[in-house]
């Protein structure tokens, strides 16, 4: 789950970091009286979208007045923002984040990630900030400093002493820059982040080390115990296909294809997308129905895959070791007949309970075409919708 | 022989009252599996079907000596039921569960390094070892058959797609472990390859991996270094989009990295037979086998 990058720094400021003094408009006149409020010369508007790349799809502008602040948040508020991140359809902006200007000194870059490698935390740090961590990594990867973060005690004020010098932070910020860092270690221990991303984090002429961005996503399968901050999300920034698949406990991406796919298990159901691939198809989506679908969830999972227009095809492929294949092709029947679907249905059935799978699909006096194994059920609906 | 389990592992499930982790636990015992305890706090003193329940695993470990847990606890109580396996001197852990916190994880993964002992999973179907009539797991028992090829994969039913492959050639299986599709999990590709290059019944070996992650690329490397049996590959995602997690926790391409291209160019340099269709796994297999002359 995505926060907003004023979600994220409310976390920060939970803990200690500093961030520029900022507020949330929704309307286009309260981005003028927050430039007031603000009693600088310099403001920041900031569109509030989750989708990254703001910066250079002009979502984050600077304003010198009252009147200039207005003008960009009506030419932002209630508009695409589209990014390299969410193109080519972009993402309503809803809220800005007016903040105020700051005399910067120097930019980084720091964020926490859980390193699959070294099966632990560790952060991320460079002093090429505002640039893309993805280009620096590609381009300069000695550039990017790492330590390991203890997921218990957080980050050792001596690694982050050490990433302070590697960076090349002047000597009289060195204790700032550490302790910002040590918090951010925190933020992602607090709130079972999957990742903390501070983009650019600066210091300024008068020796202050600021969290100038912030990225916060938190780890799906720890939520149960952030009841606070699942309140933060924002469904309008998800797919709403995707959204009600994820109510309905189904695990759904759409593709770009037309062969819709209903498969049990995530390892089966994306080596059912590339067998669709290998023989000249396009899969229109990923679903993985889990290991214990029941009726219900099967239709829930056809009508979800129907929702996509440009779907001219069903290809079922169930391998039951939990799951009994007659509960799986009764599903398919009820489903099927609810749904009035007319697309080619091609179903694999194997494993427990098969004969009497089959034999419903068979009595159903549906046009179901049956498929014995992965690439007979790959070649048939490849054919029945080219 | 076989690895990880076999006809003297004695094990106990955590959470044997739960509806899955009585029905798995049934299971395993009628495929062979020697099971000789469950646990759940505040059901002790009771059995299921003639299976012991306790209220502690060192309860359960002084009683009947079990060496193995299987573990279907809600993911919220994962973390607590391995620290309790392992301080009741449990040497494998098999963790069924899913959904349980990275962060959660990555203490396990501490923890059971710390106290020597091993973790299959967690998010996973366990272990079998058709030759010995052990399972320690939810996979089905009856696409197995016992012979001398290891499987290894990421995935749950992708796995028994592989198996019943290799079932159907006739070709045999001496274990097969599904190591979870989360970021942080127990045994990984490259210690399992470990396992089956010393063990002396297995002859040829499985590899099943998907996007995500790098841990196929070491395995591919370790392969190349350390492994002199056939292996046949497959990586699953070839079509999955950038920066979208496809359904297991760890299965996301990041920053370009983790594709399943890469991963299949690893494999291939290390020489590793690689299956360009998940439905051409177990002909590959026969390829491999044909190649060396087995």
């Amino acid at each position: 789950m995505k926060l907003h990058e004023y979600q994220a720094k409310e976390q920060f400021r939970a803990v200690g970091l500093a961030t520029p003094t900022g507020v949330v408009v929704t309307e286009a006149a309260d981005a003028a009286k927050a430039y007031i409020q603000l009693e600088g010369d310099l403001a920041v508007v900031k569109a509030q979208i989750h989708a990254g790349g703001r910066g250079k799809a002009g979502g984050v502008k600077l304003v010198r007045s009252a009147d200039e602040a207005q003008q960009v948040a009506e030419s932002l508020l209630g508009k695409p923002l589209v990014t390299i991140q969410n193109a080519p359809d972009g993402t309503i902006v809803n809220q800005l984040l007016v903040e105020e200007g700051l005399p910067i000194e120097k930019e980084y870059y720091a964020a926490v990630v859980l390193d699959r490698q070294v099966e632990t935390p560790v952060l991320m740090a460079s002093a090429e900030g505002g640039m893309d961590i993805e280009e620096v990594a590609a381009t300069n990867p000695d550039a990017i400093l790492r330590e390991p973060i203890d997921p218990t005690r957080g980050l050792s004020a001596f690694r982050a002493r050490r990433l302070a010098f590697g960076l090349g932070v002047p000597k009289q910020l060195v204790r700032p820059f550490a302790s910002t860092l040590m918090q951010l270690a925190r933020v992602f221990l607090n709130t079972d982040a999957s990742l903390v991303e501070v983009n650019p984090l600066v210091t300024t002429t008068d020796g202050r080390v600021v969290c100038l961005d912030g990225k916060l996503s938190l780890d799906d399968n720890a939520l149960y115990r952030h009841k606070d901050l699942v309140a933060l999300r924002d469904e309008s920034e998800e797919d709403p296909t995707e959204l009600r698949a994820r109510k309905n406990g189904l695990s759904y991406v759409k593709l770009d294809g037309n062969i819709g796919c209903l498969v049990n298990g995530a390892g089966l159901a994306m080596a059912t997308m590339d067998i669709i691939k290998h023989h000249g198809g396009e899969p229109a989506n990923f679903l993985d129905v889990g290991g214990s679908a029941s009726t219900e969830q099967v239709t829930t999972a056809f009508s979800i895959i129907l929702e996509d227009p440009n779907v001219k095809g069903i290809l079922v492929n169930i391998f039951g070791g939990i799951m009994r294949c007659d509960v799986v092709a009764q599903g398919v029947v009820d489903a099927t007949k609810a749904l009035g679907l007319e697309d080619p249905l091609v179903v694999r059935l194997h494993g427990t309970n098969m004969k009497e799978g089959k034999a419903i699909l068979e009595q159903s006096g549906l046009k179901i075409v049956p498929a014995d194994n992965m690439t007979d059920a790959a070649q048939k609906i490849v054919e029945l919708t080219s | 022989m076989s690895i990880l389990v076999d006809k003297n592992t004695r094990v106990l499930t955590q959470g044997i009252t739960g509806e899955y982790g009585k029905m798995h636990t049934l299971a395993c015992r009628a495929y062979g599996t020697n099971v000789v305890a469950g646990v759940t706090p505040g059901k002790g003193g009771t059995d299921v079907e003639g299976i012991p329940v306790f209220d502690t695993v060192d309860g359960a470990v002084a009683e009947t000596g079990a060496n193995t847990t299987m573990i279907f606890v809600p993911a919220a109580f994962a973390a607590d039921a391995v620290e309790e396996a392992l301080d009741a001197g449990i040497e494998l852990v098999v963790c069924i569960t899913e959904g349980i916190p990275a962060l959660d994880e990555v203490r396990m993964k501490h923890l059971v390094n710390a106290a020597g002992a091993r973790m299959v999973g967690p998010n996973c179907p366990g272990v079998i070892s058709p030759g010995e009539q052990c399972k320690v797991g939810i996979m089905p028992g009856d696409i197995h058959m016992a012979g001398s090829i290891g499987v290894v994969s990421r995935s749950g039913t992708l796995t028994y797609e592989a198996v019943w492959q290799l079932t159907e050639l006739g070709l045999g299986q001496s274990t097969c472990i599904g190591i979870g599709g989360d970021p942080v999990i127990g045994t990984t590709h490259t210690d399992a390859l470990a396992l089956f290059q010393e063990d002396p019944q297995t002859e040829a070996i499985v590899m099943i991996g998907e996007i995500g992650g790098t841990a196929e690329e070491e395995a591919a490397q370790f392969v190349k270094e350390h492994v002199t049996k056939p292996v046949v590959g497959f990586v699953a995602g070839a079509t999955a989009p950038p920066g979208k997690r496809m359904g297991h926790a760890g299965a996301i391409i990041a920053g370009g990295k983790g594709t399943a291209a890469e991963k299949k160019e690893a494999m291939r340099a290390a020489g590793i037979v690689v299956a360009e269709s998940p439905a051409d796994m177990g002909s590959a297999m026969q390829q491999a086998l044909r190649t060396v002359g087995a």
